[in-house]
């Protein structure tokens, strides 16, 4: 009894010490974590929307809408954010859409814990390449061999998990705003 | 064994890679370029010697039971605390190690020196041991994230080595090439302290 008696009490305390430190150094570097976030999506709306000058941020229902405009103050599109569960962990996306929500300019991955060499090669240029210029009028669809009709994604070969986990955020997403849309301007 | 053999064994006779074979998945996985491979060294220092440290503190009161429950939760307090202060300073550096930086929680380099070394001696030997082993991990990693950066992309730390005429041998960058320039290092390894 007094041997289990111990055995708990050491296990609790350092349990106890580690989560306060752990609380302690979170809260002091919380600020800065999400300084950083905020310049990551910065440069990702930059690359995949060279021509916005403007970034506005509007609310639209429940979610966050970027209002894009270039220097002469016209409407060139909207950025939108969409996160969902991938193989490992949240996968956060960045997505660039024309001003008709009709067709995607591109899309960047902010966040994965994928795999890595597989489903970690959702982040390579080969696969984000075929979101570039895509028509989403009848929502995403991922299929395992080549992509035949307008906004056919190909998936990864052996990460058909994680492809699948982007173009499902993504559709799901693009529900959403698209419900919403007449509220807008 | 005096102070400086302590410490020297972690860089060589005892090395905790090419010696132990220990620690192997994050030294193919993150020795894309010298960089990441200096970066993932760097944090393993602050793991292994904080963990060392603290294993060694606290050795006389924990139960035999339940000590690699409370080494695991030690080393992954300070594997989170590196892991938070990456994301917060050097976001590059957390983005390209990706989740190696965390899986230095289950490395068995860092609970494998608190069992054998770090729950079994005193504060002072426990620090030396951890910082010898965790310097020798880090050298290792540098070398062997340098050699494949140098044939996979002509580059040693971004700076360009071998000119525009160098044709890159791309299988340096993946897992294959990493198990082959490991193979050679831990046979060259062999082979010196074999005179």
């Amino acid at each position: 009894m007094k041997e289990t008696l111990r055995i708990i009490g050491v296990l609790t305390s350092v349990c106890l010490v580690c989560a306060f430190l752990l609380a302690l150094v979170y809260s002091r570097a919380a600020e800065k974590i999400e300084v950083n976030q905020n310049q990551r999506l910065k440069t990702a709306i930059a690359n995949l929307a060279p021509g916005a000058e403007k970034v506005e941020e509007v609310s639209l229902g429940d979610s966050t809408i970027f209002k894009l405009s270039d220097k002469k103050q016209k409407l060139i599109g909207y950025a939108f954010l969409a996160q969902g569960q991938g193989y490992q962990d949240k996968i956060a996306i960045l997505a660039v859409i024309d001003v008709s929500f009709g067709k995607l300019s591109g899309i960047e991955i902010l966040e994965s814990s994928e795999t890595p060499g597989l489903g970690g090669k959702i982040q390579e240029t080969d696969f984000l390449k075929q979101f570039k210029q895509l028509p989403v009028n009848n929502g995403l669809e991922c299929v395992k061999t080549e992509a035949q009709a307008d906004g056919q994604i190909k998936a990864i070969t052996g990460a058909t998990v994680s492809s699948r986990a982007v173009v499902d955020t993504i559709n799901k997403k693009l529900v959403v705003l698209k419900s919403e849309i007449k509220n807008l301007k | 064994m005096n102070n400086r053999d302590n410490f020297l064994k972690g860089l060589w006779s005892e090395h905790p890679v090419f010696r132990q074979l220990l620690g192997m998945c994050p030294t193919l996985a993150v020795t894309t370029s010298a960089k990441n491979g200096l970066y993932m060294g760097m944090a393993v220092i602050f793991v292994l010697t904080f963990s060392s440290l603290v294993v060694s503190l606290i050795k006389k009161i924990v139960p035999n039971q339940v000590r690699i429950a409370v080494y695991t939760v030690i080393i992954a307090t300070f594997v989170t605390v590196v892991d938070i202060f990456f994301k917060a300073y050097i976001p590059d550096m957390s983005r390209q190690l990706g989740p190696y930086l965390p899986l230095i929680i289950v490395n068995c380099i860092i609970l494998g020196r608190c069992e054998a070394f770090a729950s079994k001696n005193n504060l002072k030997k426990s620090t030396i041991d951890a910082l010898g082993m965790s310097a020798g991990f880090t050298w290792g990693l540098f070398v062997l994230g340098s050699i494949r950066e140098l044939f996979g992309s002509g580059m040693i730390l971004g700076f360009t080595i071998l000119g525009k005429n160098y044709n890159p041998l791309i299988v340096m960058i993946l897992p294959a090439g990493a198990f082959i320039v490991l193979g050679l290092l831990v046979a060259g390894m062999n082979r010196l302290e074999q005179k």
